[in-house]
């Protein structure tokens, strides 16, 4: 079995091999896929995905969205950890 | 009339050669020569324009695809488009090096069908000995290159009291996902109904048996197709025909489903005489049961209809000989009751033995209403 992935602010999260996130020219929607998976991340989760690039920190993904949207950091950082982690326990987020 | 939505996957099979002989395979009864396949260059414009049609993922099925020496190069057009690349393989032609130049060609993610979790009976139902510890061998390499694993256990009468092992396998071989698939009775495997179909003992146990693995493998992605005889109602076959969905045979014919060719009087396009736009979009065995227009009583009245729509053609043909009725599966369809009784009466008697799913076992019937494939000449293959 393998050992669940804990989102913390350390963590460098990024899609793991076989999860792609791109954009649907044909609905124009972004569409995040996995194995037999598609998911239509909202703009809130969009934007904390194309965030997750494998050399960026949690704490960097929060700071940066807390600078570009201008909003409570906080609240923020509680958000992008939820979200994460309930990729991570998808199977859909490495960190 | 309005057009169609966008389609989301494909299932690309690339040829019915396969090593494996397996009673209840999903191909027609009368499989496509390698003389009648599509060449590569097919193969790469079907890539380009089912991406630009809209779908979002692409499986390379057969047969087993990995016969075909031109697979990676596909891979890597699938990729290139934007592609999400499934490959559904049997596992025993590949190799370490294959495994890590198809994950290098792009592809992302492999499914690996197993035909029970212990060799004697896999290579048995497989009709292929040594098949299973090759199986475990090429799943290991899938993992090693980091490419998520789905095994896909094809459950029947046969082994569904491994079904706990299949879990146990799961977890063994670090796959992300296991699909329970109760074999799904057309073609091959409508032939060898009477010794596939399990006992209704058996379906509700299965049932406890992946409910209890739901809670024990937590990280476990389960997916789960039940079987259509002791339904009450139908499946969303396709998720709607023509709606999600379609199948490219080895020799180009486009199909709402790949089962579709069970159904006589349908006529199926070519993606080398049109585009796949064209086909999707317009052609008669398409439209012919897209939406909710085509449908009977009780399905034209019925609250579920955009829910089930209708359920599944090939099945109102196999059962009822009118691809137009209600899926029978459907309690509220008049033919409901054949299946319990099928069910009821195939499962009182021991298992006859399997015909194997092999181009020489075709019954009679299968090789006169079809015609023959479209071009070249038959020859044998290695893999016949």
């Amino acid at each position: 079995m393998k050992e669940r992935v804990v989102i913390t602010a350390a963590s460098v999260p990024s899609l793991p091999r076989g999860v792609k996130l791109r954009f649907d020219k044909a609905r124009d929607i972004w569409v995040l896929l996995g194995p037999e998976r598609i998911f239509n991340p909202d703009p809130i989760a969009l934007e904390i995905l194309k965030r997750c690039d494998g050399t960026a920190s949690v704490t960097a993904i929060v700071d940066d969205l807390a600078a570009t949207f201008q909003a409570d950091r906080e609240v923020i950082e509680r958000d992008v950890t939820a979200l994460l982690q309930d990729l991570a326990d998808k199977g859909i987020m490495a960190g | 009339m309005s057009l169609p939505e966008p389609p989301i996957a494909v299932l690309a099979e690339l040829t019915h050669r396969c090593p494996l002989q397996c009673p209840y395979c999903s191909n027609p009864l009368e499989l496509e020569r390698a003389a009648g396949e599509l060449e590569t260059e097919d193969w790469l414009r079907a890539i380009e324009e089912t991406a630009e049609l809209g779908v979002l993922q692409i499986h390379f099925s057969g047969g087993e695809p990995t016969v075909r020496r031109d697979l990676e190069t596909l891979v890597a057009a699938a990729a290139r488009a934007g592609l999400y690349g499934n490959l559904i393989t049997s596992a025993v032609l590949l190799t370490e090096a294959r495994v890590e130049a198809l994950a290098d060609a792009g592809l992302d993610h492999v499914q690996i069908s197993f035909q029970d979790s212990e060799a004697g009976s896999a290579d048995r139902i497989g009709g292929y000995g040594g098949g299973h510890e090759k199986k475990l061998a090429a799943a290991r390499w899938v993992r090693a290159t980091g490419l998520p694993l789905t095994l896909n256990a094809v459950v029947h009468r046969q082994n569904l009291q491994r079904l706990p092992q299949m879990f146990e396998l799961a977890m063994e071989l670090d796959a992300h996902r296991i699909e329970i698939a109760h074999v799904q009775y057309y073609g091959w495997a409508y032939e060898n109904r009477a010794a596939l179909l399990p006992t209704r003992a058996q379906l509700e146990e299965s049932v406890a048996v992946i409910e209890a693995a739901a809670k024990t493998y937590p990280g476990l992605a389960i997916d789960y197709v039940v079987p259509d005889y002791y339904a009450r109602r139908p499946k969303a076959c396709m998720g709607g025909w023509g709606q999600r969905f379609f199948n490219i045979t080895p020799s180009g014919r486009v199909l709402p489903c790949h089962a579709a060719e069970t159904i006589t009087g349908l006529r199926f396009d070519n993606l080398r005489d049109k585009s796949l736009r064209e086909i999707w979009t317009s052609s008669e065995a398409f439209q012919r049961f897209r939406g909710v227009e085509w449908m009977p009583e009780p399905c034209r009245s019925c609250e579920r209809r955009e829910v089930d729509w209708g359920g599944c053609r090939c099945q109102a043909f196999a059962i009822t000989g009118d691809a137009a009725k209600t899926d029978p599966a459907c309690e509220l369809s008049p033919h409901h009751a054949v299946m319990a009784e099928l069910a009821a009466a195939e499962t009182a008697e021991a298992p006859p033995d399997f015909r194997y799913r092999r181009y020489a076992n075709a019954p009679e019937t299968a090789k006169l209403t079809r015609p023959p494939a479209a071009t070249g000449a038959e020859r044998t293959t290695t893999l016949d």
